[in-house]
């Protein structure tokens, strides 16, 4: 028998059911101390024990046999389960604007892994219009599976091969691009592109969905079509992200990939525009622009593809007290570029004082970002700040941390010169840095005050 | 038809189908039309905790009283075996916006699905298997937390959270033993606000409170019989101590069919008292529904070649615009007039009490096309909209013959083209039967479509949450402190001598073990207090305000404190009613209010010949008996918590003799 038909069962329970010839998917009898349970022997994940069979009772629910009450096992039979999202031909028609979309493994429509006990994303143009029909009403849609992975294994090897096959779709003259996403790093890869590829004549959509499209309740197909709604018709040749405003079914927003962070673990209104307004929002009815400065859609074909990356770039998060051999590891290790997040206005204490200044001798790029997230880097200020600049720590305004990783990997790509690294990162590109913050680009509001309260009992989360 | 024609036919086919009341209907009603049914019994666990979040359970909330609202919308998902759900599709098909009104006091993030769940509250999993050993169930080897899916919006996830416990158990009743399905540990779900067109609310107070539903085998065989069981399992529960009581917190879901009918599902019957009469409604229904497909049958009309047709009344044709379809038009709705061909006499088939088939169009049209009722009219209704001619005027221009019935209905433009779905797709069901349905129970004892019927495609593994495995030390833990069998303590009561009537009483109070704890500890008869607490105590608790500190504990210590003060137990049908209006009021104090005083049985007699030679010559005519009735009338009230009255009785008989 091959491994196969024992679908992730090792040690004893692979054992167990060796022993009464009983394989995945079989129709099974067995008889235990706590009484007789029928039903089909469902695959284990893998990361599961090794004390217990899967079962699907009649009933379609799923229930766990523990091998030491088992005495006997029968195979009655075997039905393997066919798994399948319905596919249905895409209507495609002249009168819609054609949208690319690249699908790095998230999950717009999802099936389940056994493996792993987790979702596997399904993806085809097909597959999608079964699973989220309205897809048609608003653009044609075509599908490229570039990678299968979850965010968190993207990096800067996908970021290049995103924007060169973003470069090849231009010119291809498509209207929009969409790329699916899972969320974790999905204002990684923004910034990236939003870097990578300049001067876009076209929308460029990252999404991805906080709940699985395996749920009900999934923001999922919203997302999708918010995004093909942007990427198809929408006016802003940038690199954005859309994903929903509030965490209910009603619009989303359109975030610039240099300004937006994800800042809830699960909420569906997890990503925020940080120290500015959101460029956007966008429903299936259309956009409302809050932007009003923005890169509007261009009718040629022309594109800065820029796929470069040293990944001899790391980030620091900063905490009091913090010792300056962690830097000298850092510089030991060939770290050729450093983001600070630093506290406050952007100071660390004056113990790393020496470790920077060997960096800087031995030509390593240090900058200064801020663990507050909202507000700038002033390091004029303070005397910490004053003293570090000398060191060589560039502040970079108002730069998320992210933002900064991600830039200076793409600026190192392009050169080693730490004067010309200074320049390319205190270049503003498509607001990585603001030249002010308005006053409505922090509002993280606190629960308890009534003016607040009333606020979110009228208006929906 | 005119509409006395509408209502003879109704009568007509009432009675060709041979429906008999519930009060008159004996079992042979039942075996000539093969009712079947079984149960799923829904039960609240008295949890401190929802059962996958931290936050309390039990906290209810009225109405407008919310910090917050969501709106959700439901799309129908594969389940784990490739297959889409046919409620699903239904809901799918709505379109209804969801909007839950939330309480910080009640809910967090986890019930609106932003928040993953947290580990299965461990207090609700015990309670839940003990109940499942008490059933007689086999106990899982480990749990696996399974998504069902409820497109409906009463779960914001789309899904409620559940786990199989237990499979194959059994109980006892009267006359026959019933298997038991499975047993479930599950969130509650929303209650819901209000449901109008397309816009539905939800509160969220009740989300997520643990629950456990036994579900029977279908081997109920007269509505009696479905009672019994509900009752059982009632009582098995509570006789844990450890289920939550009072309104909504035991719910009943009751599948029916006939012989050749379908299972239905009716849903969340709060009441065992309405199910004798709901579940003989509907397996009458279904032997309705197979009456009209034989007579469909019987008039050769073929499912394949049967077309319904329709037309659109507007202002184009105000010879058909009777006023009651203008009011339709001003309200902007649109108006359909549609024609079946040779289906006259079948709206107006009898289906309940005060029910026609047209009802079974008319419900389904505010479920699935979201039109607020009325929503139609047709040619064969009990209280017509239109009048014969202007019915006439609609179907002479439809084109109909005269063995056509007709419909009109009316609702927003953009849910018509559901609407006529929702017709033709009833009507076609007409062809082959019963419908699997879950439908809803109204007071009268008849029940409205709810939804289709949902399959086990709606079942998914829930990736959330890992596998929970149950060892035998575990279960044997958990095993050591069961309360007895329901069926061995209807065997006790009655070896006890306690009156039959007190029974479900007191084990629907779970009053056993206490009138036990009463008798071990101060040695009365178990028949004697099984009654004070089935007879005089349930007399007043259903006529006294509760308090909040009183629980029914107290009643220990009452008898503690007659056996200790030496009182005639007798006084504590008078202490009773004081005691539980006022629990914090000493016993003593008690006496007081009740003006008893202590006295001797020879203080009490000591007038008795005074008062019996007064009552002779006050009295013309002395009727045997009248003067020891009238004697003990007078010393009555001094005697109770002092001497038993029978003793009184049989000194004063001596005395006067």
């Amino acid at each position: 028998m091959s491994d196969d038909i024992f679908q992730g069962y090792k040690g004893d329970a692979l054992a167990t059911l060796q022993k009464f010839s009983v394989r995945v998917w079989g129709l099974v009898e067995i008889h235990t101390t706590r009484g007789t349970f029928d039903g089909t022997v469902l695959p284990r994940s893998e990361n599961d024990d090794d004390q217990h069979i899967v079962l699907k009772i009649q009933t379609g629910y799923n229930i766990g046999i523990d091998i030491v009450t088992i005495e006997k096992m029968v195979e009655t039979g075997y039905q393997k389960a066919n798994y399948k999202i319905p596919e249905k031909a895409f209507p495609y028609s002249d009168d819609k604007p054609n949208v690319k979309l690249f699908g790095t493994g998230g999950t717009i429509a999802s099936r389940l892994d056994y493996r792993t006990g987790a979702v596997i994303p399904a993806f085809s143009p097909g597959e999608l219009y079964g699973a989220v029909p309205e897809l048609a009403d608003i653009c044609n849609i075509d599908t490229e599976k570039l990678f299968a992975v979850f965010s968190e294994n993207m990096g800067p090897d996908q970021y290049m091969i995103l924007a060169e096959s973003i470069g090849k779709e231009i010119a291809n003259g498509t209207d929009g691009i969409v790329i699916g996403h899972g969320t974790d790093t999905l204002h990684h890869t923004a910034a990236a592109l939003s870097f990578m590829v300049q001067d876009s004549p076209i929308p460029i959509i990252l999404v991805g969905s906080q709940r699985s499209s395996d749920r009900p309740s999934s923001d999922a197909a919203l997302n999708l079509i918010h995004a093909s709604y942007a990427a198809g018709h929408g006016d802003i040749a940038e690199t954005l992200v859309c994903m929903f405003g509030p965490t209910s079914d009603e619009y989303g927003f359109l975030h610039r990939g240099t300004r937006v962070r994800k800042m809830h673990s699960s909420y569906r209104s997890t990503f925020r525009t940080i120290g500015d307004t959101p460029a956007a929002t966008v429903t299936r009815q259309g956009i409302k622009m809050i932007k009003t400065e923005y890169n509007h859609r261009r009718k040629d074909k022309t594109v800065k593809i820029i796929p470069t990356f040293n990944e001899k770039v790391t980030m620091l998060y900063y905490y009091p007290h913090m010792k300056g051999d962690i830097v000298d590891a850092l510089v030991d290790a060939g770290y050729k570029g450093i983001v600070i997040v630093g506290t406050g206005l952007g100071h660390v204490n004056r113990e790393l004082y020496p470790a920077l200044e060997r960096a800087r001798d031995k030509g390593v790029s240090v900058f200064m970002t801020l663990q507050t997230i909202w507000g700038y880097a002033h390091m004029f200020v303070y005397d910490t700040g004053r003293d570090m600049m000398a060191l060589g720590v560039t502040p970079l305004g108002n730069m998320l941390p992210e933002v900064a990783w991600v830039k200076l990997g793409w600026a190192l790509g392009q050169t080693e010169d730490p004067i010309k690294i200074k320049e390319i990162m205190l270049t503003p590109i498509n607001d990585d840095i603001t030249e002010r913050e308005p006053y409505n680009g922090y509002l993280v509001y606190q629960g308890g005050v009534p003016e607040v309260e009333n606020f979110v009992r009228k208006f929906r989360k | 038809m005119k509409q006395a024609e509408a209502l003879k036919n109704y009568a007509a086919t009432r009675k060709a189908i041979g429906y008999v009341e519930r009060q008159k209907a004996k079992p042979k009603d039942y075996k000539r039309i093969g009712f079947k049914s079984g149960l799923e019994v829904h039960q609240q666990l008295k949890t401190k905790s929802k059962l996958f979040c931290r936050c309390p359970a039990g906290i209810y909330h009225s109405d407008d009283d919310f910090d917050a609202e969501v709106i959700r919308h439901m799309r129908p998902t594969l389940s784990e075996l490739g297959e889409y759900d046919g409620t699903a599709l239904m809901e799918f098909k709505t379109r209804k916006n969801i909007t839950y009104r939330l309480n910080n006091r009640s809910a967090c993030t986890y019930e609106v699905d932003d928040t993953p769940p947290f580990h299965i509250d461990p207090e609700a999993l015990e309670i839940a298997i003990e109940i499942s050993l008490l059933s007689k169930l086999n106990i899982v080897g480990e749990v696996h937390i399974t998504r069902k899916q409820y497109l409906d919006g009463s779960i914001p996830t789309g899904f409620q959270r559940t786990a199989i416990l237990g499979v194959e158990g059994e109980i006892q009743l009267k006359n026959k033993k019933v298997g038991l399905i499975q047993l479930s540990i599950e969130e509650d779900s929303c209650r819901e606000i209000s449901d109008i067109g397309h816009e539905r609310i939800y509160k969220t107070d009740r989300l997520g409170m643990p629950l456990i539903e036994t579900v029977t085998q279908p081997e109920l065989e007269t509505p009696d019989e479905l009672a019994e069981a509900a009752e059982y399992i009632r009582f098995l529960n509570r006789s844990t101590d450890k289920v939550r009581t009072g309104m909504g917190a035991g719910r009943e879901d009751v599948n029916v069919s006939c012989a050749g009918g379908s299972r239905v599902e009716i849903k969340g019957v709060a009441h065992n008292k309405w199910i004798p009469e709901l579940s003989h409604n509907e397996a009458f229904r279904q032997w309705a529904l197979l009456n009209i497909k034989r007579l469909i049958h019987d008039r050769g009309i073929q499912q394949n070649k049967w077309v319904m047709s329709h037309k659109e009344i507007d202002y184009s044709m105000p010879e058909l615009l009777a006023s009651p379809l203008r009011e339709k038009l001003n309200r902007r709705m649109k108006v359909i007039a549609i024609n079946l061909p040779k289906l006259k006499g079948i709206l107006s088939h009898f289906m309940q009490p005060g029910h026609s088939f047209a009802h079974e169009i008319s419900h389904r049209l505010k479920v699935i096309a979201c039109i607020e009722r009325p929503n139609m009219t047709h040619s064969e209704s009990f209280n017509p909209l239109l009048s014969d001619e202007e019915l006439g005027k609609i179907s002479k221009w439809l084109g109909a013959k005269k063995d056509d019935a007709q419909i009109v209905l009316w609702g927003p433009a953009e849910d018509i083209p559901t609407a006529l779905e929702t017709v033709e797709e009833r009507i076609r069901m007409a062809f082959e039967g019963v419908p699997e349905e879950t439908r809803k129970s109204l007071p009268d004892g008849t029940t409205i479509f709810e939804r289709v019927l949902p399959g086990s495609d709606r079942m998914y593994p829930d990736t959330d949450s890992a596998p929970i495995p149950l060892t035998v030390e575990f279960i044997d833990k958990l095993g050591k402190n069961l309360p007895p069998d329901i069926a061995d303590r209807y065997a006790q009561m009655k070896a006890w001598g306690i009156p039959s009537d007190t029974w479900k009483y007191l084990l629907s109070k779970n009053m056993v073990p206490l009138i036990e704890k009463i008798c071990e500890g101060h040695g009365y008869t178990h028949k004697f207090i099984g009654s004070f607490l089935g007879h005089t105590f349930k007399n007043i608790e259903g006529k006294r305000e509760l308090h909040k500190n009183f629980f029914y504990e107290k009643t220990y210590e009452l008898f503690r404190y007659i056996k200790e003060k030496k009182l005639e137990p007798g006084i504590a049908k008078y202490m009773m009613p004081v005691i539980y209006e006022f629990p914090d009021m000493q016993f003593s104090s008690v006496l007081t209010s009740i003006q008893f005083r202590q006295r001797s049985m020879t203080d009490i007699i000591t007038p008795i010949k005074f008062l019996h030679e007064k009552y002779l010559e006050n009295t013309p005519e002395v009727k045997p008996g009248d003067d020891i009735n009238w004697l003990m009338g007078q010393v009555h009230h001094q005697a109770i918590g002092n001497v038993e009255m029978a003793d009184l009785r049989q000194k004063i008989g001596t005395i006067i003799k």
